[in-house]
């Protein structure tokens, strides 16, 4: 029988034939929690009595949403963290590495066919890597790395194609908004979600993880691409200690079932926002433009890459933040802060008036390091933007763009279109 | 398994995720669930914690319990007191979560219950009446998974039961 791509990595970790809707038990290639939800993952290996984790180079803590802590409560459970990091000797990333979705592949924890679990609901990322990953809660996690199984319900697939090529200023955050707009909240519940098309194939990966960042955006249970040269060039000489297994890139079957099969044209996509306080509030950037907002956000799990601060450098090189506006860049990782640095996309986003804190979850999760004040809009590169999200539930309203519309929105203090900025650069 | 109570709607009614079940201003900073059960759906209604009494019942649209992974999110319902959510459907995480930590969560249509309702529900006739309305609503049968988790008493005490996953 012909079978999709979840139904096949699924599969070979259960070691029998899976089919959508089957449950089965099945072997994880790798496990991670990270600040906010590791605490319940020791306290649950706790009372599993374990004395060791599965696999130590296959589990990992991060700690990212809050880094440095901010208040002694979160120091605690930071200390808990590093506490339990020793007893079982497992992968721990402490504050500045960076966000657990950048970490994880950076440093080759994951691999084409793998299947892996993450105590944080953005887990789906390691798709662009045709990976099958999902988030899950700290139980399952912790059951997980206890055990190096979980069980699992074989999801339903949904097959996205994506035509044509994308436009001069628009991004795969775009692309990426336009498609939970078009789908819902809920359109891909328990779905693995298949993304292909030339317009995918032409995306760097790091533009690719954006994409599956936010399957999770329309419920999906994974977001998946597939492999192709430039996905195993990403990943070669990442591939760490024990988990340096090799890559088995997986395909769907000619004749796979998918449930739905969409397919989009994005040569004529502009730029897009979501609006509050939903992220499938999505409309074209001319709908909201001159919206007034004081602060703007670049980073996150979902943009805080190396080509996204290039392109807000760009537009922002040789102009100014304006003076009722703040720019808060948070790169993914020390990695890509290096880079930027190096690469001198860190002087001229600072010579506009951007302001560069830890690389980690930065204020995107509301804990710190720019908590909007109090009627106040935010315009920012993350994946979500529900009322109270960035710790202020006070009149707030945060809306979701490109790193290239967030650029062009500071130096106006009002919403805009990037595309003005890139033709007249 | 029956469960009595009364409904506790919260409103919107659609895609309550869980950023607004807690906020993350709170449950990054404590571990400690009851004291985070005082900010339950706080941002939607901050009055929402003086309404609810032991063993009350959460009535919600659909997609429930979407956005994060976190466990805050069914652990704080269950720290409230509250002892199931009734809803159109769930999002996938919390589905999960919960049934692991052994909080019912019910799908029915729930746009007729009123706030005060006496509820009841019988999951093994798959049944939910509304005793104030005298009405009846056909409840979508639990997945055999879920059933043996909420059995078991949730995920690590099947683990420890079975010594392993029993679910296949």
């Amino acid at each position: 029988m012909p079978r999709t791509i979840a139904e096949k990595i699924l599969g070979a970790h259960a070691g029998r034939d899976v089919s959508a809707g089957d449950i089965v038990v099945a072997a994880v290639d790798f496990t991670m929690g990270q600040d906010g939800t590791s605490m319940m993952i020791i306290d649950e290996l706790e009372r599993l009595g374990a004395e060791r984790v599965f696999d130590r180079e296959r589990f990992a803590m991060v700690i990212d949403h809050s880094a440095p802590s901010p208040v002694a409560g979160t120091s605690r459970i930071h200390a808990k963290m590093r506490a339990a990091a020793d007893k079982y000797g497992s992968l721990l990333y402490d504050i500045g590495e960076g966000i657990c979705h950048q970490i994880v592949p950076e440093h080759g924890h994951v691999l084409p066919g793998d299947l892996v679990v993450g105590a944080d609901s953005h887990t789906c990322t390691y798709g662009a890597l045709n990976a099958a990953a999902t988030g899950v809660g700290s139980t399952d996690l912790a059951a997980a790395a206890y055990t190096g199984k979980l069980w699992f319900k074989a999801p339903e697939s949904m097959r996205i194609i994506c035509r044509g090529a994308l436009p001069n200023g628009s991004y795969s955050k775009d692309l990426a908004l336009h498609l939970v707009g078009d789908i819902g909240a809920d359109g891909a519940t328990y779905r693995s979600v298949e993304f292909a098309g030339e317009a995918i194939a032409a995306l760097s990966v790091d533009a690719r993880f954006t994409i599956c960042n936010m399957a999770v955006e329309m419920g999906a249970k994974f977001g998946i691409m597939e492999a192709d040269e430039k996905m195993l060039k990403w990943i070669e000489g990442r591939a760490a200690g024990a988990h340096a297994g090799p890559a088995r890139p997986t395909a769907p079957d000619a004749g796979a079932r998918y449930v739905e099969v969409r397919e989009y044209d994005v040569s004529r996509l502009g730029p897009q926002v979501a609006k509050p306080h939903t992220v499938d509030n999505v409309v074209p950037v001319e709908e909201v433009a001159g919206a007034a907002i004081q602060q703007g956000v670049i980073g996150t799990c979902t943009n805080g890459r190396v080509e996204d601060f290039e392109a807000a450098a760009k537009i922002l090189a040789g102009r100014r933040v304006d003076r009722h506006t703040r720019l808060i860049c948070v790169p993914a990782s020390k990695a890509v802060l290096i880079e930027v640095i190096e690469r001198g996309i860190h002087r001229a986003l600072l010579d506009a008036g951007a302001v560069f804190v830890t690389p980690g979850c930065g204020p995107c999760v509301g804990t710190h390091d720019g908590i909007p004040g109090d009627y106040e809009n935010v315009v920012s590169t993350a994946n979500r933007n529900f009322l109270g999200r960035m710790g202020n539930p006070e009149g707030v309203n945060i809306y979701l763009a490109s790193p290239a519309t967030v650029a062009a929105s500071v130096i106006e203090g009002r919403i805009a279109d990037p595309r003005k900025y890139l033709a007249r650069g | 398994m029956v469960l009595r109570g009364k409904a506790r709607l919260v409103k919107p009614r659609d895609d309550i995720n869980t950023d607004y079940i807690i906020a993350g201003r709170y449950k990054f900073k404590s571990e400690d669930m009851t004291e985070l059960a005082q900010h339950l759906f706080e941002d939607l209604d901050a009055r929402f914690v003086e309404r609810i009494a032991p063993g009350d019942i959460v009535v919600a649209g659909s997609n429930f319990g979407c956005g994060s992974s976190r466990e805050q999110a069914p652990r704080v319902i269950l720290a409230a007191g509250l002892s199931a959510v009734v809803a159109e459907s769930f999002a996938r995480i919390f589905y999960r979560n919960a049934f692991n930590l052994g909080l019912p969560l019910i799908e029915a249509r729930t746009d007729f219950i009123q706030e005060d309702d006496e509820l009841e529900i019988d999951l093994d006739r798959g049944a939910l009446r509304d005793l104030t309305q005298q009405r009846d609503t056909s409840i979508k049968p639990l997945p055999p998974v879920m059933q043996t988790l909420l059995a078991d008493g949730g995920l690590v005490a099947h683990l420890k039961r079975h010594g392993g996953f029993a679910l296949e």
